[in-house]
């Protein structure tokens, strides 16, 4: 095919936006971003730039603004970790300021066109050789004009020029709902050739960006809506992981739980990166089994890392020494990093964004969460179910062995909505449960699936033992009903005329 | 009486152009006699300028003097407007 066809990407350097645009933006073109008021335009705009100046070809960018002033977003910029005036000292980064002006009393009288705009575009453009333009926000010059034909066929006329400068340019738009027309003013969308809609949505009282992009005129992407965030000292992150296809490698290598008889029961232990969902109600023994996890990836020299959305720290140090596990000389030895996290602090977005950064960071070889149901309780059903996705499918990507817990709302079985949002995402399920006999209460535990490996299929009593932990015992006999919490007993007899049944 | 000082800009030799110079020409001669100075802009030569004073649209009227500073953007093609916003009498 001939290269003049082929339509070129320039990668953003945005991460995750280079994913879901299939490379980034096309390359000469124009592309509009859409969005209703705090969407994250300004920010887009603007990283679109940074990314460029920061990028090996150290491409120099110009930004013309239409709305905010230069100081405005010079000041706003910099909680995102950008030092424009530094690189507008170094000639990276040159403002054309097409923003309101107070001082200035205007009055039209007769036609006019926008040539001098155009003029300064394209003089600032050679100033500083620049690959890249931003200009935010389009729809704002029909504030400063009366005559709005007259505008809109400017418009068109400016942004087709832009087209001719050889440059790769972004315009911005506001739109005044998040799923009506694309942009207020109906002009914008018919310049550009490619479409990107931001949202900021309001879902059961929490706010959640989303990007999309809704045409790349003769050029590929990926469809629908991908959740992102915007982050201090980095700006926009989109979460694309599920962009990603499903190929991850599986492992036939076994680790250890921990736990010798329940790696017994597992068929030798955990799939090396497989994700474990431990479910049970309160008290029933997560978090220790947690603890044992962590440990028994440290006896064998692997990295762990926990996030704790429950208990504090000192908490998690305290219990885990009541069961003879010593977090703080395990951290001492590079083996195992904890953190600790109120799940109201940040969005899921935030949360996964910050989880990602500590896993790369770390490169931990085992991974616990305590637990996924109090991450839920900030979350939408929504933006919790994109989360487990992406984070299931990044940690199988490094190959990282993980061990959610969830916690179930009955003290006796049932199930919680976690596990319904994660069971199908999970290889492996152990519950956890209290089983009440004989005028007490007794724990027991079961592996409920264990993808790829035969298992244990009994429910097998265990205890709590002070300095060691967790100790799996019999199997309940003569018991039926555990999981759902209707016990029945069954007399022996009638339980070996059943177990005998198939036999010959 | 204080003379009007003024910045015209224009782009190229376009009609649009030279209507709003004759306009301007006209309207002078007409109200301010010899009491006024025009600087003509092509912010195709000369865009620096444009950005200087952040001109948008041509062919845009700026008047420095008298005080206060005024700004008209268009072909000036309704004189009278122009004058009455320019403040003259």
């Amino acid at each position: 095919m001939s290269k003049q066809l082929q339509i070129e990407k320039l990668p953003t350097g945005i991460v995750g936006f280079d994913m879901i645009a299939n490379g980034g933006l096309p390359k000469g073109r124009t592309t509009l971003i859409a969005g209703t008021s705090g969407s994250a335009k300004t920010v887009f705009a603007s990283q679109f730039l940074v990314e460029g100046i920061l990028s090996k070809a150290n491409e120099s960018g110009v930004f013309v603004t239409f709305e905010e002033s230069p100081d405005d977003i010079r000041r706003n910029m910099i909680s995102l970790g950008w030092t424009i005036e530094e690189w507008e000292k170094k000639g990276k980064w040159l403002f054309v300021d097409a923003s309101p002006q107070a001082d200035h009393h205007i009055d039209e009288v007769g036609d006019f066109d926008f040539a001098a705009l155009l003029a300064r575009i394209e003089y600032a453009v050679k100033k500083v050789d620049a690959k890249r333009i931003a200009m935010d926000s389009l729809g704002a010059v029909f504030s400063h004009f009366t005559n709005a034909a007259t505008v809109r066929r400017e418009l068109f006329r400016v942004a087709t020029a832009v087209k001719q400068f050889g440059v790769t340019a972004l315009m911005t738009a506001e739109r005044t709902s998040e799923y009506g027309e694309i942009a207020r003013y109906n002009v914008e969308e018919f310049v550009a050739d490619n479409v990107i809609i931001l949202r900021n949505v309001l879902e059961d009282t929490k706010r959640r960006r989303t990007m999309e992009i809704l045409k790349f005129r003769g050029t590929s992407h990926q469809k629908g809506e991908f959740p992102f965030s915007v982050i201090p000292g980095e700006g926009i992150v989109v979460i694309a992981l599920s962009a990603l296809e499903l190929k991850q490698r599986s492992s036939v290598v076994r680790i250890t739980s921990g736990n010798a008889e329940l790696d017994a029961m597992c068929g030798s232990g955990f799939f090396r990166d497989s994700i474990v969902l431990v479910s049970g109600a309160t008290g029933t023994g997560k978090t220790l089994m947690t603890t044992g996890f962590l440990a028994g990836g440290a006896r064998n020299g692997e990295r762990s890392l926990i996030f704790a959305f429950e208990e504090s720290r000192e908490q998690l140090i305290r219990n885990a020494s009541g069961w003879g596990v010593d977090f703080e000389q395990m951290e001492r030895d590079g083996k195992l990093k904890v953190v600790c996290e109120y799940p109201e602090v940040g969005s899921m977005e935030d949360h996964f964004i910050s989880m990602k950064t500590e896993i790369d960071a770390f490169k931990p070889n085992r991974l616990a969460v305590d637990s996924l149901s109090a991450l839920e309780r900030v979350s939408t059903n929504k933006s919790f179910r994109e989360f487990l996705i992406s984070f299931t499918s990044y940690i199988k990507h490094q190959e990282i062995a993980g061990l959610f817990t969830a916690t179930a709302p009955t003290l006796t079985g049932g199930t919680s909505v976690t596990e319904e949002h994660i069971s199908t995402l999970t290889d492996s399920i152990i519950l956890l449960r209290y089983v009440e006999m004989g005028g007490e209460i007794r724990r027991g535990l079961t592996v409920l699936k264990m993808r790829g490996s035969m298992h244990d299929k009994n429910i097998r009593e265990f205890n709590i033992v002070d300095g060691e932990g967790m100790r799996i015992g019999q199997p309940f006999r003569h018991v039926g009903g555990i999981l759902t919490g209707n016990l029945r007993f069954v007399a022996p007899d009638e339980l070996d005329r059943m177990s005998n049944l198939f036999k010959d | 009486m204080k003379k009007y000082l003024m910045k015209l800009f224009v782009a190229g030799d376009t009609p649009r152009s030279e209507r709003a110079i004759q306009n301007l020409k006209q309207l002078c001669d007409r109200a301010m006699k010899d009491n006024y100075e025009i600087t003509i802009i092509d912010v195709l030569e000369q865009p620096d300028i444009a950005e200087e004073d952040k001109i948008l649209a041509t062919p845009t009227l700026i008047k420095l003097a008298p005080h206060p500073s005024r700004r008209i953007i268009g072909d000036l093609s309704d004189q009278d407007k122009v004058l009455t916003v320019l403040g003259v009498q």
